[in-house]
Order: structure tokens, then sequence, then C-alpha cells
């Protein structure tokens, strides 16, 4: 199991090979990708800045958390910080398991807490050469709008 | 006693500082480092942000002691 920020870009194919195992039936990645709109504006890079310390600890004890739940330690999560542009991973979760269903859950799972737990913001940068730090809880929710 | 408190993203902004070092009457505790943040810059930060001491959330009644690493926390958005 590791954990790590990073400021340089995240080889996904290198934390592949990280969480192998011979005992695995089943390995996942997910990526977090700098998208080009967000709110209906246009983004042309993001920001990405943490309280390092804390964050680190946050994402162990995420890691952790998945590992006591769904049954395997072959975890690695990497989040990178500092500027990327358009289509740059941001954040990195691979895993494998004995089976795929908690491969599966244990990978939504992280991405989940990370995403309410973790201390890492980010300020886009739009195509009008503004600013803005991204406060997801006044954010649309998709999930909302789709119930619609 | 001396804490210092550390600010992030839009609330370092607000403040126009990355710490704060506040001198408050013992005890105190999460609620005292709040009120006096907010008695710097008020509408900068929210009546009850999340606070984290030693790098893991804490409460408002938590009590502060001198070494403490305090931090104001701004709503997260990683991934």
């Amino acid at each position: 199991m590791r954990v790590a920020l990073v400021t340089e870009p995240i080889d996904a194919a290198a934390l592949l090979h990280e969480v192998g195992a011979q005992a695995s039936g089943a390995t996942t990645l997910f990526l977090g990708t700098v998208r080009d709109v967000n709110d209906g504006r246009a983004v042309v890079g993001i920001d990405y800045s943490a309280y390092e310390k804390m964050a680190a600890l946050e994402l162990a004890r995420i890691a952790g958390d998945a590992a006591a739940r769904f049954g395997t330690d072959h975890i690695v999560v990497v989040h990178r910080i500092g500027t990327l542009g358009l289509g740059e991973v941001s954040v990195a979760i691979a895993l494998s398991h004995a089976h795929r269903g908690p491969a599966l859950d244990a990978s939504r799972f992280i991405i989940e807490e990370l995403k309410v737990r973790v201390p890492i913001w980010k300020q886009e940068h739009y195509a009008d050469g503004t600013r803005e730090w991204v406060d997801p809880s006044r954010q649309a929710q998709p999930s909302a709008a789709g119930a619609a | 006693m001396n804490v210092r408190v550390l600010l992030f993203a839009s609330y370092a902004d607000a403040l126009g500082a990355d710490s704060l070092e506040l001198e408050l009457e013992s005890p105190a505790r999460v609620r005292d480092v709040l009120a006096a943040v907010q008695g710097r810059a008020r509408h900068a930060v929210p009546p009850a942000p999340l606070v984290a001491v030693n790098a893991e959330y804490a409460v408002l009644d938590r009590l502060i002691e001198p070494h403490d690493e305090v931090a104001i926390i701004p709503p997260v958005a990683g991934g």
C-alpha cells in the first residue's frame, strides 16, 4: 500500500505494475483528468494545492480503510499538485484484488472518500483569463439534474 | 497563549496570508480560534468551516495546546 502527493506527471503504467500480484484476479485503474469545461465555463488548466502533510495522512487513512473493508493491500493512490493542463492526470488509484467486485468497489470508495476528506484544492483557469477556487458544495450535482 | 493558524486556498487569498499568529486566553478551543480569525476578517471565512488540529479533523470543542498546529480547511476539491 502506498500513497503520495507528487509534482511530476503520473505514470499510470508504473502504478499498475506496482499493484500487480499473482494472487490477484482483478486490477483496476481510476484516473481523474483535467476536463475542458466546468459549470458551463471553458477551462484551460487547473492549479492544485494541498495541506501536504495532512493530505498525505488522509490519503493513507483512506487507503487503510479500503484495505480493511475490501480485503486487499495492493493499493496505490497518487495525487498530483501544481499546474495541470487539459487532459493531464490529477489523481490515480491503482489496486488489485482476488476478485473484480471488491476491486471495483474499493476503487470507487477511495475516490469518493478522497473527494470529501483530503485537503486538496483546485483553482481553475478559464479561457477568458479569470481564475476561481472550486467549491464543490456550491456546484449543481449531476445526479440531482439527472433525477429531475 | 500563542497559536499559529494555517490558511489555504480561498481562505489564504481572502486574508492575504498563509498563516496567522493569534494570542488567545487559555484554555482555548477550536471555536475560540475561529472567532479570532473571523475577528480579523469578517466574511473571509464561513461561520463553521472544517478545522484540523495536528493534521486531523477536529470538533469545535477540541482544546488547543500551546504547540498545536491548527489549520482552517476550505471546501476540499481534490480529484
